[in-house]
């Protein structure tokens, strides 16, 4: 980190963002848009079991006013459709856009490419909180729809709290660095703590691990409901932020002497996007690499620049995690494949590529 | 000379009369005190050799072995067992569902008989168990009288579903993600003895036998018994599936014939098991 920060004066290519930037370019939004909106319906019309999307899409029609259309579907299509796939294509769309654009916002604070939406303690936080409340609430409390995401996205903040504590500790000169060695440490704490709780209750052994595995198989409109206000008003200041991001990617003393709050703004994006990835968490486990390869994917294809990264990475992210989603639930049909198992195998080939070409990117 | 011969000829016949009387005494007789302190690490294991009579040679079984309540229940763990802790019994038989890291030949090395009691796939192989453990424990009668009785019961409890409500189609759920077990596991073979159809079969060998089926898939394939395993690790109840979104749709629901299960008993595989299939029984009778 140090080194980076020391060899930004000198490095001309580490400017050319700024000389580059210009917002999002229209093409570039409109096909990210285009993916966006074809991954939805491809995630609405594709599932174990087979409904045609001419069916869905009259079926949307038939809820709106005037146009009187028919319901064409039967009662169990129409439960299939909309009760269980619906509210499971929307919260991987929600989940996938905010723990790509957080992604990005936390490798432009800390500038460090390898950072991902769980590097302040969030993951080790969650899993510690959904654990205890797998193994100690009563029978009745965990099978009540709150409790483990309530207890996930408490066990989350609270890590990111200490983290954020002993990374201030340090001083302000070394935050960026500090930060991200208190979250490793913190995340390998709570990562022990929970495996010593889940090793002394093996009973609930396949409980923790299907939640840490994470997935949607589960999803309602009621997890929907329940994560969508936390990443809306994360995202948006995220992306009210990408300009601020482009400034503190020069880092630190460059920011500030262009007139920027550099510990407020800081502040302000990582705490949007800690609470952001942590109601993201809390209703769907753990899911890795999204963080990583939707912002770089845009990096490479489209622009270094906040103001691009930022809004389009929520965009991709939210299509990616789309489709990741189908390939989980129709590749070994009528059986699911964890999610995590589907964004890594596609994610870590993926990654390996944009490091063998990533010479001189952020 | 010839009297010295036929002298050491019979005293050798004597001798080998006298060893292999001594053996077949061994086999039948003390064969039943051969083991006193038993230690038992899986729950099954422990149910059988209480059902079977051999309970009084338990000195310990694992902190899972809930069952039955007089069973000598300490902290030991059957998933990470801890070597020092079972040898500060003084067992001279430890029982094991589970060989993590090659534990078995660890006890053996200190002297300690271990005998690996797998998981049953089905009625077949439990049976031969708990036979395998009467033997075992000198109590092969009592396992014989176990094994009767449970064939005689599943058989009379599988014949009082009349024929109409042979061919239901179960869904049997191991949590609320739906992880499920197909006719290849030893729950499955239970359904498999009524006839029933269990719906996880279509996702045959993903999981091992216990594939995590899609909520979906179970909503359009309607089945007309849900088996609930997941009673007590995460509360689930008649109530809580029938207000799944879309689960109001599935036969089962509407018709009332959702089986709150004792999460152990349907997890195990000892004798118990009647018991479940009694309530499975009553289940698909009713509606």
């Amino acid at each position: 980190m140090a080194a980076t920060a020391g060899g930004v004066k000198a490095a001309p290519a580490e400017v050319a963002p700024r000389v580059e930037a210009r917002g999002v370019g229209l093409r570039a939004g409109l096909v990210t848009v285009v993916f966006l909106v074809a991954a939805l319906a491809i995630g609405l019309a594709v599932g174990p079991v087979h409904v045609g999307l001419g069916s869905i899409l009259r079926s949307a029609l038939s809820y709106v006013p005037f146009l009187h259309v028919h319901q064409p579907l039967g009662a169990v299509d129409h439960a299939v459709v909309w009760q269980l796939r619906a509210p499971r294509v929307a919260l991987a769309a929600l989940v996938g856009g905010m723990l790509a654009v957080a992604g990005a916002s936390y490798q432009g604070v800390f500038r460090n490419p390898l950072c991902d939406p769980y590097l302040l303690g969030v993951a080790g936080g969650a899993g510690l909180g959904a654990t205890l409340a797998i193994v100690y609430a009563s029978a009745a409390a965990t099978g009540s729809t709150w409790t483990v995401p309530l207890a996930a996205f408490a066990g989350a903040i609270a890590a990111v709290v200490v983290t954020y504590a002993l990374g201030r500790s340090v001083g302000a000169a070394h935050m960026t660095g500090a930060l991200v060695l208190a979250g490793v440490t913190m995340a390998t704490f709570t990562a022990a703590l929970q495996t010593f709780v889940q090793q002394q209750h093996t009973q609930q052994l396949q409980n923790v691990y299907s939640w840490l595995l994470g997935g949607f198989s589960t999803a309602t409109w009621h997890d929907v409901a329940i994560c969508a206000p936390y990443i809306a008003a994360s995202s948006l200041v995220l992306v009210l932020h990408r300009r601020v991001l482009d400034v503190l990617s020069l880092g630190d003393d460059e920011a500030a002497s262009l007139g920027i709050d550099v510990g407020r703004a800081r502040l302000a994006i990582v705490v949007a996007a800690t609470l952001g990835t942590a109601a993201a968490v809390s209703v769907s486990g753990l899911i890795a690499f999204v963080g990583i390869i939707v912002p770089h994917t845009i990096r490479l294809l489209v622009s270094t620049s906040y103001r691009a990264v930022v809004p389009l990475s929520l965009l991709a992210g939210a299509g990616f995690l789309v489709l990741t989603d189908v390939v989980a639930r129709t590749v070994l049909s009528p059986a699911e494949l964890p999610i995590g198992v589907v964004t890594a195998f596609l994610g870590a080939p993926f990654f390996a590529i944009v490091l063998r070409t990533s010479r001189g990117l952020r | 000379m010839h009297r010295i011969s036929i002298a050491v000829v019979a005293a050798l016949v004597a001798a080998l009369v006298l060893v292999s009387l001594s053996a077949a005494a061994q086999r039948s007789g003390r064969a039943t005190h051969r083991y006193h302190r038993i230690i038992s690490l899986s729950p099954t294991v422990t149910e059988d050799l209480f059902a079977i009579g051999a309970g009084k040679q338990v000195v310990a079984v694992d902190d899972q072995s809930n069952y039955p309540k007089r069973a000598p229940r300490t902290n030991l763990s059957g998933y990470t067992p801890n070597k020092e802790a079972i040898a500060k019994y003084h067992p001279d038989l430890v029982l094991i569902s589970y060989d993590p890291g090659n534990f078995a030949s660890q006890l053996r090395q200190l002297g300690i008989k271990v005998v690996f009691v797998k998981a049953a796939d089905n009625l077949k192989q439990a049976y031969g168990e708990i036979l395998a453990l009467g033997r075992l424990t000198g109590h092969l009668h009592g396992a014989r009288a176990v094994v009767h009785s449970m064939r005689t019961h599943l058989a009379a409890i599988v014949a009082s579903v009349p024929q109409t409500r042979r061919h239901l189609r179960v869904y049997h759920e191991l949590d609320p993600t739906y992880y499920s077990a197909t006719s290849s596991t030893f729950i499955g073979s239970v359904y498999k003895l009524f006839g029933f159809r269990d719906i996880a079969d279509a996702a045959g060998g993903t999981g091992g036998g216990y594939p995590q089926l899609s909520g979906e898939y179970i909503v359009a394939k309607n089945p007309q018994i849900i088996v609930l395993a997941d009673t007590r690790c995460c509360g689930q109840t008649y109530s809580s599936v029938s207000s799944r979104p879309g689960w109001s749709t599935i036969s089962a629901v509407q018709h009332h014939r959702v089986f709150g299960a004792n999460d152990d008993v349907a997890s195990r595989w000892g004798p118990r098991i009647v018991q479940f299939a009694r309530s499975v029984a009553r289940i698909a009778k009713q509606g």
